[in-house]
């Protein structure tokens, strides 16, 4: 359980970051807070040649808003978003997403940007930023694009960033007028991965409704009538497998029966 | 800071307990390795090493932060407190450890460290925590030993005496 050799580079500015990253080719990782990535260092399921540390770069910092979305900077802990005052009524969704994300002790370290690059299909984050229809900010040194999660998640731990690319950013879009919210997730102990995360969002007769822990990324489906078949049809358009932590056929019921009352929450918020 | 390269050993500098340290460190020594085998400061436990158990859990900068899941690079510069900074004198507990030993909350030891430090945190910030509040703060620590109860029950003790001091 130690992580194998690599170099270590603190930026001090985001061209001193872009310059790394262009120069290390594919062998670089990005590091924040580091609580999703040093685990994978540990486990030598990463095996960087040299680490950039984008923590000490203050452009990355803050939180504000702006055309209608909250902007996260890659620097900004997990803990700080959660403690923002305006949280709660810029986007209920994000602030009853939060408290799901790690325990205590990981949010005081980890990124909401980095929980995002790394793209765990069991992770809170990027399951409301998918749902949210929210987008990632990336840069390099040749430029800055703005990907939208649906096209960001690619796979398991996979995301559309290219190798000399780093997160600048994530916007979530801010609540709008007569729409409500809900975020349930079911694991064995609070503040682990979630077997099956649900989060809802209810627009007048409209009905979302975002799965993670389930498919290798968030997987989103948009409803006219959420009636128990259909949830079940996309439960069972999933593809569930089994693991570990619960088999196929529990996280098919855990989306039905999740789903159901996540949605009903939802409603009730609206 | 200059590149760090990976085969060669670096000075750390950093605060801990309220003293300025310095120790040498590869750039992929995790904190936790860095505080028993560089600095000799022992009471910091080694448990999973992959965030879980809590075990390695100090304060970084002012929060409670797990030590296996920081590199001792990302840490220089930072401020430090682990459970050697807690007894307010040599041969004196503190309020909360005091609390633990009066409640049984250990039986083994091994997670306790952690959750001193966890908890050192919370109360200087939650003055009269709920039962509830704090299991839910406690979880992100594994004891196999105690079954919980005497650690909340020692933490709800501390919480008041802290109160009434």
């Amino acid at each position: 359980m130690k992580p194998a050799p690599f170099d270590y580079l603190r930026a001090a500015s985001l061209s001193e970051a872009h310059a790394a990253l262009a120069a290390a080719g594919s062998d670089a990782a990005v590091i924040a807070g580091g609580q999703t990535l040093v685990p994978l260092l540990s486990m030598r399921m990463a095996r960087p040649s040299v680490l950039v540390d984008v923590m000490h770069v203050a452009e990355l910092g803050g939180v504000r808003v702006a055309d209608n979305a909250i902007h996260v900077g890659a620097t900004v802990r997990q803990a700080e978003l959660l403690a923002w005052p305006a949280l709660e009524q810029q986007q209920p969704l994000l602030a009853q997403a939060l408290p799901w994300v790690g325990h205590w002790q990981t949010r005081a370290r980890g990124t909401v940007c980095g929980s995002v690059a790394l793209a765990d299909p069991s992770a809170e984050l990027p399951l409301v930023l998918t749902a949210l229809d929210g987008q990632v900010v990336l840069s390099s040194k040749s430029g800055r694009r703005r990907v939208k999660a649906d096209a960001f998640f690619t796979g398991l731990m996979s995301t559309a960033r290219r190798d000399d690319e780093l997160i600048e950013a994530v916007s979530f879009p801010c609540r709008r007028e007569g729409e409500g919210f809900a975020f349930r997730e079911f694991a064995r102990r609070h503040g682990d991965f979630a077997i099956v995360a649900c989060a809802a969002i209810v627009r007048e007769k409209k009905v979302r409704l975002a799965v993670g822990g389930v498919a290798d990324r968030p997987v989103v489906r948009d409803f006219d009538d959420a009636s128990d078949d259909a949830l079940a049809a996309f439960a069972a358009a999933l593809e569930a497998r089994d693991d570990l932590h619960a088999s196929a056929d529990y996280r098919r019921d855990l989306v039905r029966r999740l789903g159901r009352a996540t949605i009903e929450e939802a409603k009730c918020r609206a | 800071m200059p590149r760090l390269s990976a085969d060669a050993r670096h000075t750390i500098r950093l605060e801990v307990n309220g003293r300025a340290v310095e120790g040498e460190a590869e750039p992929r020594m995790l904190l936790t390795d860095f505080l028993r085998h560089k600095l000799g400061l022992t009471g910091t436990h080694v448990g999973c090493e992959h965030g879980v158990c809590g075990a390695c859990t100090i304060q970084i900068d002012g929060a409670p932060a797990r030590a296996c899941l920081t590199l001792a690079v990302q840490a220089d510069g930072a401020k430090l407190r682990t459970v050697e900074g807690l007894a307010p004198e040599p041969g004196r507990l503190s309020v909360l450890q005091e609390a633990f030993r009066r409640h049984h909350a250990l039986q083994c030891g091994f997670c306790t460290a952690g959750i001193l430090m966890s908890l050192d945190w919370y109360l200087a910030h939650t003055s009269d925590p709920s039962e509830e509040d704090l299991r839910e703060f406690l979880s992100g620590h594994i004891c196999r030993c105690t079954g919980y109860v005497p650690i909340v029950a020692a933490a709800l003790d501390a919480a008041k005496r802290l109160r009434d001091a």
